[in-house]
């Protein structure tokens, strides 16, 4: 992967390229490649360093972490589904101690770039968690899933309802620095994804995570129950990758200026392309590793040479680039981000006191 | 040292109801050791199958111009087997392997029994290989529901001191299941250690009758996994660690092989409320 990145200074010295210069910035952070991993693919970067170096990608995101070590949900977890599967894993994990002990103290060892992702069952275990990293450091952003069941909400989630996303989001901004970028993993079992963002970037979130799985289910036929011991399951793969699509450009034309991490059936360098052009800034890698372990950096070389293919010197400049107006197709300008004037912003955030801390 | 390669089929034959693919396999095949597995990819680079199937290692071998090379048996079940059965000579496959926890091996030459149900003596031919170069005895069992199931029972035949068979149906062997023999092969061998692969219910069995005889037992279990790799926690099942505690542990990176008594076999598919974090544990720390 080491060939991809072309020094940008010297214009003389860019000899003829095939690879786009991949650096972006997300959120202020730059970061060598867009391509991140996608929470709950990756554990914590270990296992996949084997197939490839984990410091060449954007970031590695971490299986969402709780409180507590959490032993997950019975099995069978996992079920194949056409272009994708469907998983109830439960959240397994050993904690924030330990990961914190053990994980975070790996990726910083290895050199990784780390987007923590956190889950909590009450507003309260957010902030707690996001408290406990503040302490420790050592990482580049938190991702929020908000797509956990809301124990004070009769196990409604999160992220299906605008105040409770809004609550957590506000939450771990209050006990994060405020100079760590936090995105809000958002669902898309919603109505009106654009009502949610719109309601998490309000209460600090700097930026959105597009987005995690939809709920499904299975039926085995031979049983004639269903498939997963937790009943339904969240739907994985290529098979949501419009979905995904859809949301990024629902979500993009609506806050232009949101640093959006695309996710969601994610395995080629064109799919990662179609998202940057939805107006991603970044790209999570997920089930696509389960199929081929080296995915995320293999999907790094073939966005480079996508990119390039179109005519442009640099992956930051084909984000957005599909939301360009009609009349300013024609072949690769430079500035293409951001070529769609911004619409309605519903709101000031300089309303909102606690987004500077 | 895991790698992901591109592999070239180099055969594809049948065996009783079974498929047995020899592939290319440098750098995996060299490395493997008994109960290590390989995990494949289904389909294609566009196909609709996004996880890998995994199949123990049957056999390794160097040949010659390809390098190291191994067979694995495959049990038609579903599309992917479907699709793996019908690969032909040159056909590629995107492979990755070694990968898992071996069967641990004796340093002096003791008495061992394997155990196999259906296709699960494919990994018994290198494991019996390397007891008998390490000069132990090696009893074989092996059991299938009908004898067209059984796998392997010529060349095991060769391989063991004795081999002992049970069919369901009784078409061959001992009419009955082979945890039915366990007990008099266990006492005539004088095992000192069981080795199993095969159906969970009968892992169960013989790590309960391997311990019961205070017989050191290891079995390879047989969980449905997605990644194969260690990443995704699907394929978890509860496990007493050397601690005494019990833990939801994956079955692709910590197994498949483990020891017989230290698996909760009756609380697969559940989740003890003893483990570390289950829900009501209260051992939460």
């Amino acid at each position: 992967m080491s060939a991809v990145f072309v020094a940008g200074g010297d214009p003389d010295r860019r000899q003829p390229i095939e690879q786009a210069d991949t650096g972006v910035e997300l959120a202020g952070i730059g970061l060598p490649s867009p391509v991140l991993t996608a929470s709950g693919c990756a554990a914590a970067g270990r296992e996949l360093d084997a197939f490839f170096d984990i410091t060449e990608l954007g970031a590695i995101v971490t299986k969402s972490i709780m409180l507590k070590p959490r032993a997950g949900r019975a099995t069978p977890r996992m079920s194949e589904t056409p272009s994708g599967m469907l998983n109830s894993i439960g959240l397994q994990g050993p904690g924030i101690d330990a990961f914190i002990g053990n994980d975070l103290a790996w990726l910083n060892e290895r050199g990784a770039r780390t987007i923590v992702s956190i889950a909590g069952e009450t507003v309260e275990e957010y902030g707690r968690l996001a408290a406990k990293l503040r302490s420790s450091g050592g990482f580049d952003a938190i991702e929020v899933n908000i797509s956990c069941p809301n124990v004070a909400d009769r196990g409604q989630v999160f992220a299906c309802r605008a105040e409770s996303a809004a609550q957590v989001v506000q939450t771990v901004r209050r006990s994060t620095d405020s100079r760590i970028p936090i995105f809000a993993k958002l669902s898309p079992d919603v109505t009106d994804i654009v009502e949610i963002a719109d309601a998490v970037i309000r209460a600090g979130a700097t930026g959105l995570s597009l987005i995690n799985t939809l709920l499904g289910l299975v039926i085995d036929t031979t049983t004639m129950r269903p498939t997963l011991a937790g009943t339904t399951g969240g739907l994985s793969g290529p098979a949501i990758r419009p979905v995904a699509l859809r949301c990024v450009w629902q979500v993009h034309h609506a806050f232009p200026t949101i640093p959006i991490i695309g996710m969601g059936g994610i395995r080629s360098g064109r799919d990662a392309l179609e998202f940057l052009l939805a107006g991603a800034t970044a790209v999570s890698v997920g089930t696509a590793v389960f199929h081929d372990p080296s995915a995320p950096s293999r999907i790094h070389t073939e966005l480079a040479r996508e990119v390039r293919a179109r005519g442009f010197d640099r992956v930051q400049d084909v984000i957005g680039f599909a939301h360009r107006a009609d009349d300013s197709d024609g072949p690769a300008p430079a500035s293409a981000q951001h070529a769609t004037p911004a619409p309605q912003e519903t709101s000031s955030l300089e309303d909102w006191d606690f987004i500077t801390e | 040292m895991v790698q992901q390669i591109k592999s070239e089929v180099l055969d594809n034959r049948r065996v009783g109801d079974y498929h047995v693919l020899s592939l290319t396999a440098p750098g995996i095949a060299e490395s493997a050791q008994p109960g290590h597995f390989v995990t494949i990819a289904m389909g294609g680079e566009e196909s609709s199958m996004v996880l890998r199937r995994a199949f123990a290692i049957h056999q390794v071998a160097s040949r010659g111009v390809y390098g190291g090379t191994l067979d694995i048996a495959i049990s038609v079940a579903g599309t992917g087997t479907e699709w793996l059965a019908r690969k032909r000579r040159h056909d590629v496959l995107n492979i990755v392997g070694p990968l898992g926890q071996p069967f641990s091996l004796p340093k002096q030459g003791v008495s061992c029994v394997l155990v196999g149900g259906g296709y699960g003596s494919a990994p018994m031919f290198i494991l019996a290989q390397s007891l008998r170069e390490r000069g132990c005895r090696v009893d074989v069992v092996i059991g299938a529901s009908t004898e067209d199931r059984l796998f392997g029972v010529l060349e095991l035949k060769r391989l063991a001191s004795a081999l002992t068979i049970t069919t369901d149906d009784g078409s061959t062997g001992v009419r009955g299941k082979v945890t039915d023999v366990l007990n008099d092969v266990l006492q005539r061998a004088g095992a000192d250690v069981v080795y199993a692969c095969g159906p969970m219910p009968m892992l169960s069995e013989v790590a309960r009758i391997s311990t019961k005889q205070r017989v050191y037992s290891e079995c390879a279990v047989e969980e449905a996994m997605a990644c194969g790799i260690g990443v995704c926690m699907t394929c978890v099942l509860p496990v007493i660690g050397s601690d005494g505690a019990t833990r939801m542990v994956r079955s692709c990176v910590e197994g498949p092989v483990f020891r017989g008594d230290r698996v909760r076999w009756r609380d697969i598919n559940t989740i003890p409320a003893d483990a570390i974090g289950a829900p009501d544990s209260g051992g939460e720390s």
